[in-house]
Order: structure tokens, then sequence, then C-alpha cells
């Protein structure tokens, strides 16, 4: 039992730290910091300076263009990027479907796709959920039919996230009806640009309009944008989901809301005292800091033993569960931080380029807002209650 | 011992219900830039609603605690924004402390023509009551006020606002608070939206000179009336809130019968079956804590302030888990604007945010135990 990182480790981490100080735009980290909203050119400057070090989609072989980080350098990145405001890799291409196409793409595909990633030249969406297909994926309806060297696609996705920004989407298209649901499922890359296709953003509660509606009528599409054999799709996706579903306990996004949260409970007041002292208020905060000590930790089992070889299995669907309790009750508690001042309904507040302020303290304009966007944690990438199943099935044969 | 309601107050819950089904517009009230719509308010007047607020010495036909109930329980079912806590909160404390010409307003209040806010609250004050730095000093027979005052509901559309200030003490005593009647056009103001509908405004008072009679009460002595008032306001509130979440119940136990995912409806996973069955009886206990509060208004001040800390706790703790609850038993429609349970989430969450949340009642409830 040794809870220290290695030397090497250690000196990739210092060597982050450096690189965070000198190279993440302060603008951009503001206002990751703030809650603010990034345009797409706020993600590709900050992918741009990743890639100068190969650390855009470091985990890749560096075969491919990455820097072949091992699973500790991978949570060590998303740590320490956390911790500096810095964004979220968007991760549908390099995340998502780069390692799809290692493994299941033909070399023309790989030779065409693996670099645009890598530049930016190409933004992926991700084509999955369905208005009749959520929880249960597999029933999805969009079709693909088959026409001399085309696919011909009908239908539609939705909560398709950054859509507005993507010029391709990967989707689960129905190529059979045949047999089990999950038989008749392939794998599809699809240009956005193509006639027949329409994207329509989907107001949140929390103002912003980061998913959308995707909907496919009569749209033509090569066959050879097919991943993997026509019916694959459904084994394409699972092996897409455990990519999905690395960093799923986002220890360095809790680690941020709980400094975020004690910062703000430090400057706001009651009865005379900081929030910090108030004694029911520090409780809360402390049972989430309890909760999120031993995350971590069981969050690095999990990557210490997949950094020994061994492919997370039911300790992701653990790990997704009480990650994201744990920052939900964060985004919870910052809210009540807030006090009156998390009333106020200013949108326009967290949209690049404006100008218009919410009032009461900056740190206020995000709290309701986060609350409500943050909902989706417990409901995408496999809903908390698939996770359950998941759980139950695999340990107790439920 | 009797639970059901007066035939006078079944009627105008059932007048109110249907009248509000059919006047309140879901859709405007997330997409229109109004903040309320002056036609249900209109509607409201018309049917004798803001009087159902004030007593018969007042000039209205009810004023009790269960009157209160029935009118915020069915705003709150409809999902209106209209600005009914802000006359009851600053209506019944300008009939009750007012001069001649001050009390010469309630009836125009009542027939819904004077519309009103209630500017106590500063920033860094949070739920605290007493915490007052807005001063008030007089100048001859006038008053001048300086100070701010934040998150004031309603102040862009009141034609007068009841602004509380301190004529003597220190920032966080109960005694030396004053409350003044002030014209909205006496003072600047900064106008924004609220999550959830309605809207309200930062107060900038910048030596605001106002002449002696704006004194609304005794000076120096109105924190037992200031409390009073956000009792009222917080009954209103929690009976408010009972209605969102009987509506909210509504739409989610509709969504897990028609919804239908591993060839089934979703109410047929007793995972999630059973969360429902708590939420239901979570909502019955909202309900009981709204009936205590409401038949403890009347009460001696101890009383009552145990009553109005003990509804808001559980009121603001069932909150979070209806709301949480709807939405991940909703999936992602949930949270978009276009379905009606947006605007319940919004609204309902909206109750931690004003006079006090579940752990600052919590810890109130605690204090008026022990002391």
């Amino acid at each position: 039992m040794d809870l220290t990182y290695s030397d090497a480790h250690e000196n990739f981490r210092q060597d982050l730290r450096a690189f965070l100080r000198d190279r993440l735009p302060e603008h951009i980290s503001e206002r990751v910091r703030l809650g603010q909203r990034l345009t797409k050119e706020d993600h590709e400057e900050w992918h741009a300076a990743l890639q100068e070090r190969n650390w855009f989609a470091g985990h890749w072989p560096k075969e491919y263009g990455g820097s072949g980080w091992d699973p500790v350098e991978r949570h060590i990145f998303e740590e320490e990027t956390a911790r500096a405001h810095a964004p979220r890799v968007v991760p549908f291409g390099v995340a998502m479907l780069g390692p799809v196409l290692m493994k299941f793409g033909s070399a023309e595909q790989k030779a065409h796709w693996l670099p645009r990633l890598l530049s930016g030249e190409d933004w992926w969406c991700q084509g999955y959920s369905e208005p009749g297909a959520g929880s249960d994926l597999a029933s999805l309806k969009t079709t693909a039919e088959r026409d001399g060297d085309h696919y011909i696609v009908n239908g539609q996705k939705t909560w398709t996230t950054l859509a507005q920004y993507a010029d391709h989407i990967f989707c689960l298209v129905r190529t059979s009806k045949e047999g089990k649901k999950q038989e008749g499922i392939s794998f599809l890359l699809v240009d956005m640009n193509d006639p027949g296709i329409e994207v329509r953003p989907i107001v949140l509660i929390d103002g912003g309009a980061e998913v959308n509606e995707v909907w496919f009528k009569d749209v033509r599409v090569p066959v050879e944008n097919l991943v993997g054999e026509e019916n694959q799709g459904w084994t394409i996706a699972k092996y897409l989901l455990t990519h999905e579903r690395t960093n799923i306990a986002g220890v360095g996004y809790c680690s941020e809301a709980l400094a975020n949260l004690k910062r703000i409970a430090g400057l706001e007041y009651q009865n005379g005292k900081p929030l910090l002292e108030d004694p029911l208020f520090a409780a809360e905060i402390a049972r989430l800091e309890i909760d999120l000590m031993a995350m971590a930790t069981t969050n690095l089992r999990v990557v210490s033993a997949a950094a020994e070889g061994n492919a997370p299995g039911v300790e992701s669907s653990m790990l997704k569960v009480k990650g994201t309790q744990i920052r939900q009750e964060l985004n919870d508690l910052t809210r009540l931080a807030c006090g009156p001042y998390a009333m106020p309904f200013v949108s326009e507040a967290l949209e690049p380029g404006s100008n218009v302020k919410a009032p009461g303290p900056d740190y206020a304009a995000a709290a309701t807002p986060g609350y409500f966007n943050n909902r989706k944690l417990s409901i995408y990438g496999g809903s908390n209650e698939v996770q359950r199943q998941i759980i139950a099935k695999t340990k107790l044969g439920a | 011992m009797r639970f059901e309601l007066t035939e006078e107050r079944q009627m105008l819950q059932d007048g109110l219900r249907r009248m509000l089904a059919d006047t309140v517009n879901l859709k405007e009230i997330v997409e229109g830039d109004a903040p309320w719509s002056q036609a249900t308010w209109n509607a409201l007047a018309e049917m004798g609603v803001i009087g159902a607020l004030f007593t018969e010495d007042q000039g209205g036909f009810g004023g009790a605690g269960y009157d209160l109930m029935v009118v915020f329980e069915e705003l709150g079912r409809a999902g209106a924004p209209e600005p009914l806590i802000e006359s009851l909160i600053a209506g019944r404390l300008i009939a009750e402390l007012g001069n001649a010409g001050q009390t010469a307003h309630v009836e125009e209040i009542i027939a819904g023509g004077t519309q009103l806010a209630f500017a106590h609250s500063e920033p860094g004050a949070r739920f605290d009551l007493s915490r007052v730095a807005t001063t008030a000093r007089q100048d001859g027979k006038d008053w001048v006020l300086a100070g701010r005052k934040s998150v004031v509901v309603n102040a862009g559309a009141a034609d007068y606002l009841v602004v509380s200030a301190r004529t003597a003490g220190d920032i966080d005593v109960t005694d030396g608070l004053s409350l003044f009647l002030v014209p909205r056009n006496a003072l600047d103001l900064l106008d924004y939206p609220l999550t959830g509908g309605g809207s309200a405004a930062e107060l900038a008072l910048q030596d605001v000179r106002l002449p002696g009679e704006a004194l609304l009460g005794e000076a120096g002595h109105a924190f037992p009336q200031i409390e009073l008032a956000v009792a009222r306001g917080i009954a209103a509130q929690c009976a408010e809130a009972l209605g969102m979440m009987e509506r909210i119940r509504d739409l989610t136990a509709d969504y897990l019968q028609s919804r239908t995912q591993f060839g089934q409806p979703l109410i047929k996973f007793q995972a999630l079956a059973f969360r429902m069955a708590d939420l239901l009886i979570e909502i019955e206990q909202v309900r009981s804590a709204a009936i205590n509060i409401a038949g403890h208004l009347d009460a001696d001040r101890t009383t009552r302030e145990i009553h109005v800390s003990a509804a808001k706790e559980l009121t603001c703790r069932v909150a979070k888990q209806v709301v949480e609850e709807a939405i991940q038993m909703h999936g992602g429609i949930g949270v978009t604007q276009e379905y009606d349970l947006g605007h319940f989430v919004q609204r309902l969450t909206m109750v931690h945010h004003r006079f006090g949340d579940a752990l600052f009642h919590r810890a109130r409830f605690a204090g008026l135990r022990a002391a």
C-alpha cells in the first residue's frame, strides 16, 4: 500500500502546472471560473495550445499523434486542468471517436480521419439518443437503408451536445429490423453539411442551448463512412461507452467545485458571520468533503488497476453514481450559499461577448444555472439508474 | 377538529383553480419579456382574490391563514408568477400601520390598481430580518433615507414600496427599525427578471427625501411588524410551493405512466415507483406543515415563529427532493424550457432563496425551541 505518486508522475504534474500557467489563456480560464459559456473559438484556441505538446489527445498512442499517457497521467491531466479552470477537452472527437476508429476503423478511415481530429479541422458530435431511445438506447429508430454506394438516413437524434459547432456526427443507425434489436445497429459517420440535415437548438432551464435535436431527411452517406461491419454498431457503441466513462468520477471537477463553494461561503455572511463558520452550513460542506476524499482514493484504485492493464468494469459504474452525487450536491450548496442573489435570471450575463452584468457578486450569476445544468450528470452517459442496474446485475446476479 | 374548507373557501378554491387554468399561459411566462401577465392580474382582482388576503375591517373578506393557503396553493398549482405575495406582505403592513392618507390606498390595492413591493432585504443581510444598514434621519419635518436594498421583488412594477430603514441602534439589533411608504418614482432602481418568473430590482437610496407623513407606523419599533409580515409571506410561500409540488407530482406520474422503455411503462420499474411513492408521502408532509403555519399565524409570537420555521424548513427540504427526483425521472426533457416541468422546477427551487432556506430555519427552529 503506497499512496504517493511515482517521481515520473510528479514530474509530469509539475510540467503540466507550468504549462497551464504559461499557456492557458486568462480570458478563457476566467470564463470557466465564473461558470460562463465558451465560444467555439475559445475551445479551439485551447485545443491548439494543448496540441503544441501533443496533449490534446494525450492518451492516444504516439503513433497516432498522442503522448501515450498511462491512466495515471490521464488522471493527473484531468485533475490539474480542472484546478486551473481550463475548459474540458470536448470529448466527442478525441476521447470517443478516436479510440473507436483505432480499434474498428479501416486503414483508410484511420489515415483520413485521425489527423483531422488532432488538427481540429473536424468538429464531431455524438448521434446516439433519440426521443424514444434514452436509457433503452438499443430501441433506436433512425434508419440507414442501402442504395448502391450510399446509405439513405432518415430519423431524429436528440440531446446532441454542441451540434451547433459540429461539422460531423457519428451516429448509431438501424440497418436491420431482423433479430434482437441490438443486432441491427450500425455505426456511421455523417457530414453535417449534407443536404437533409437540420439542427434545432433545445433551450434548457439554465437559459443556455448546449444541446440540440438533429433531424435527418433522406441524407445520402457514402458506404465508406460505415465503421466496422454492418450491424456491428452495438459492439462499437459499448466499446465507446467504456471510453466515455473515463474520468467519470470527475474528481478534479469536484475538488474545484468544493474550493469554489468554500470561497463563496467565506464571503457570504449569515447572522453576522461568514457562512463558512455557520455550524450547519459548515457541517454540510464537511460531509461532502469527507465523501470526496474517499471517492478520490476509490478513483485512484481504479486508475491504478487500469494502469496495470485491468479494464475497469463495474467500478466505473460505481464511480459514476458517487461522483455525480457529490458534484450535484456541491452545486446545490453553492446555489444555497449565494442566498437571495441566486434568484436573478440573467442568462445573457453568461454568454460570450455580452456586457450584461447580473446583480450581486460575480460568483452568484452562474450558481442557479450551474445547479440546473448539472442535473444532466446523473442523466447522461447511462443514467444513474442504468448504472445501478449494471452494478446489481454484475455483482449480485440481479 | 375539521380539515375541510368552509363553503366560502371551497368556492374560492374552485373558482380560482378554473380561472387560472383558463388564464395562465406558461409559454408566455417562459418565453415572453413581461415578468408577469397583466391579464391574469386583472382576472385575479376581478374575482376578488386580493380581497381574500385582507380582513373585513381592512376592506377585504378574509385575511386568515387558511384564506392565504387557498389562494397561494392555487397560484402555485398554476405556476402563476403574479406578485400577490407582495400585495399581502406590503398591503397588510399599510392596512395595519398606516395613517389616514396611507390606508386610503388599501381600497385600490384590493381592487388591483395599485402594485406593491417590500424593500427590506439588503446585500449581506441574507435572511436575517434585523440586519438593516439603511438609515433614515430626520431633517426638519422630512425623512432622509440612505442605503441599499437588494432583490426587491416586483419593485419595477410597484406604485408604492414599503421600505425599511434604521432610525436608531446598531446594524443587527431589532430595536430602531422603521418603515416608510415610498412612491416608486422617488427611487433609483435597476430591474431584472427572476428565475421562474417575476422580477426584482436593486435599489440605491441616495439621500432620498420623504415628507414626514411617509413614516409607516411608529418610528423605531417596526421589527415585530416586519417579522409578522414575513411570517405571512412564508405561509404564502409554503402554500404556493405545495401547489407547485402537486403539479410536478402529476406531471411526473403522467410521464412515468406514458413513457415506455425496455418494453414497459416506466412506472412498472419498482426503482422508480418507490421513489415516486416517497414523493407522495413527503408532499403530504408539506400540506400538513402548510396547515400548521396557516393555523398559527394569529398565535402568540413564539408559537407562530416556531411554526414559521418548521413549515419553511420542511417545505425547502421537500422542494429539493421533488425538484431533483422529478427531473431525474423525466430525464433530459425535464430540464427543457419547452416542457411545462421546466417552469415549475425553476420556480419551486427559488423557495430556498427568499425568507430563508432549510438550514437557516432548522437552526432558527432549534433556537426558538431552546429559548
